[in-house]
């Protein structure tokens, strides 16, 4: 499903260069759940952000699904963000004058579906999470696991092959982390493949494999045996 | 772009933007509102003083000229300076005959003179006149009618009354018509009644009667006090004017280069006098109006700058999510153009409630300074089309800056 090999990323910092990315070699299958872990500045949000299309890598391959992702325009890069990953980030990301409906439907509004459709769509996401009843309110009206809950509805409203999650437990406290984690198991456990970046071990041993970076190479690249999150909610 | 243009998501994405931030928007909005309501109310308002300036002179044939005689200052041909110089019936006629591009000529007479009716009395201008007069002056009549062909030939004791005389000399809703006034103790019949004009060119005149009968009783002989000549359209007054002072002073035996010998007033000069201040100021005021609409458009610009700023982030996001960079480029161009036209919208309404308020101050009676200040509908058309277009232009600006962020620099924002 992903292949990502010899990946190299440098950047400029004055007239020095910080060599970030070493050559990172690795493949995810589908159904997978992986955790990226590693010190900060140890390359993991880099690495997310190359697989997000939202940055570029310097050298190597990355294919996704079978397609070379190389050269992007910015145009390109968005259909492909739109089309094929969910984003979920650690400060949620929700437009703040938008109600939750409005902002799960966001990711349709720009794949061009009609309004009616959107809305369709993305209020069948939003029972998903659990915030059918919550669909008009705002982001301030809503507790932090909830406006995660609406993030994660947003990233699963366009039907995305890969989740992408950047330390998505990171603003939380421990009950709603777990209860997120949690959720997103449960989307695992779906078939959708989930990729996220995090340092906190709890968190990352509730995936299913784990990948450790230091100083831009990979360190370590084991299966765990899945902790479940239910049992702590 | 027409179908996003009609799109109801499109207007959300705008109006969702604006809810968010009501007084920024509106802020941002003074600027272009002052500009056009500045436009609107300068071009309103200079549009009512060319109107009242057009009322004034409205009466009047603007391309005429006054010539009267005075006194010679270069002696000439035997004859010393300092003679006076009356011009007459034959110079007159010789005037209209020999110089090109005269429309009318009329030979005219004043003199002032006390008129008796009843109890009451007043001193006056009296004109001897032709009916001509009526044509280059037209006279408002009230009641009655002008000195007419048969008046002159019979020098009949008839005059038309100005209604300032009329005031003076009869009692309130007296009908004037067929009444008697006493003339240097002459008895004149009242045959009509006339409006002041708003402006007196030349000596007051505030009562006509045949020229023939002003000659009789005033003893003039062929004398006149002087003639108005009316250019036809297509000729130069001013040169009609030089032709027949040559004429005149060719007649009189005067000098030819002799300058004070004939005085004159030309009103074709003074209209176009008036004519260029009322240009100018509709070039001022077009100037000042499009350089503070131009003013605003560009504080639109800077606002919308600093927003795309404070969205970062937000535009980070939309990215993230699929938006591509013309998406993001348009809905700000859109939302630059709509605040635009919103304020330009306010202002063409204020600015037309100013007008309405100069008109209610200034625009009412007949001695109105400003008459009828308004701005045509193509104007206001153009303004609105400028403002488009700059809104355009300028939201282009704000919208380059938020695309050229990369969006992971855009998601990073705080």
């Amino acid at each position: 499903m992903l292949k990502i090999h010899q990946l190299h990323k440098s950047y400029a910092i004055g007239d020095s260069s910080l060599h970030v990315l070493k050559g990172i070699d690795l493949n995810v299958e589908e159904g997978e759940m992986v955790a990226i872990m590693g010190s900060s500045g140890s390359g993991k949000s880099t690495l997310l952000n190359i697989i997000g299309m939202l940055d570029e890598a310097d050298s190597g391959e990355y294919i996704l699904d079978e397609l070379p992702i190389k050269n992007l325009t910015e145009k390109k890069a968005a259909v492909y963000r739109n089309k094929f990953l969910g984003f979920i980030f650690q400060s949620f990301n929700l437009i703040n004058y938008k109600t939750a409906l409005e902002n799960v439907a966001l990711p349709l509004y720009y794949q061009g579906l009609k309004r009616k459709e959107r809305q369709e769509k993305a209020m069948f996401h939003l029972g998903k999470v659990g915030l059918a009843d919550w669909a008009k309110h705002l982001p301030k009206e809503l507790s932090g696991g909830q406006k995660q809950r609406v993030a994660i509805a947003r990233a699963l409203a366009a039907n995305p092959k890969l989740l992408l999650a950047d330390e998505p437990t990171g603003a939380l406290d421990t009950k709603t982390s777990y209860d997120i984690m949690a959720f997103i198991q449960q989307l695992n456990d779906e078939g959708k493949t989930i990729l996220m970046v995090t340092h906190e071990e709890d968190i990352a041993n509730m995936c299913k494999r784990i990948v450790r970076l230091r100083d831009g190479v990979i360190m370590e690249d084991k299966k765990v045996n899945q902790v479940r999150a239910e049992q702590y909610v | 772009m027409f179908k996003f243009l009609f799109d109801r998501d499109t207007w959300q994405e705008v109006f969702d933007s604006f809810s968010k931030n009501k007084l920024r928007s509106i802020l941002t909005m003074v600027g272009v509102w002052w500009g056009i309501l500045l436009l609107i109310g300068l071009l309103g308002s200079a549009r009512g003083l060319e109107n009242s300036f057009n009322r004034l002179f409205g009466s009047f044939a603007t391309n005429s000229v006054f010539v009267w005689g005075q006194s010679t200052s270069k002696p000439f041909k035997g004859f010393q300076e300092g003679r006076q110089v009356s011009l007459s019936l034959t110079d007159a006629k010789k005037v209209e005959e020999n110089v090109e591009g005269i429309e009318f000529l009329v030979p005219r007479n004043q003199n002032q003179a006390s008129v008796v009716r009843n109890f009451l009395s007043g001193n006056f201008g009296i004109n001897g006149d032709y009916p001509l007069l009526d044509q280059v002056q037209k006279k408002k009549l009230i009641h009655g009618r002008f000195i007419n062909q048969n008046d002159i030939n019979d020098n009949k004791k008839v005059v038309v009354i100005s209604e300032d005389a009329y005031k003076q000399l009869f009692e309130k809703d007296e009908m004037p018509i067929g009444e008697y006034i006493e003339i240097n103790k002459i008895n004149f019949k009242v045959i009509g009644m006339f409006e002041n004009g708003n402006v007196n060119m030349g000596p007051t005149s505030d009562m006509h009667i045949p020229f023939t009968t002003f000659q009789q009783i005033y003893n003039q002989g062929d004398q006149i006090g002087w003639m108005m000549i009316t250019g036809k359209p297509e000729y130069d007054i001013k040169q009609i004017e030089e032709d027949a002072k040559l004429l005149l002073k060719n007649l009189n035996k005067i000098h030819p280069k002799d300058k004070r010998a004939f005085g004159s007033f030309n009103l074709g000069k003074e209209f176009d006098k008036v004519t260029g201040f009322l240009i100018g100021m509709q070039f001022l005021t077009w100037f000042v109006g499009i350089a503070t609409l131009i003013a605003g458009v560009f504080a639109i610009g800077n606002i919308l700058l600093i927003t795309v700023k404070e969205r970062t982030k937000e535009i980070g996001v939309r990215r993230a999510l699929g938006a591509t960079p013309f998406e993001i480029k348009r809905q700000i161009v859109v939302e630059a153009v709509f605040l635009t036209i919103v304020a330009g919208l306010f202002g063409i309404i204020t600015g037309g409630w100013i007008l309405i308020g100069l008109d209610a101050a200034f625009g009412q009676g007949d001695d109105a300074t400003i008459v009828n200040a308004s701005v045509s509908i193509g104007v206001v058309f153009i303004a609105l089309v400028i403002l488009v277009i700059l809104g355009t232009l300028i939201g282009l600006i704000p919208a380059f800056k938020a695309t050229s962020v990369k969006p992971i620099e855009a998601l990073r924002e705080e």
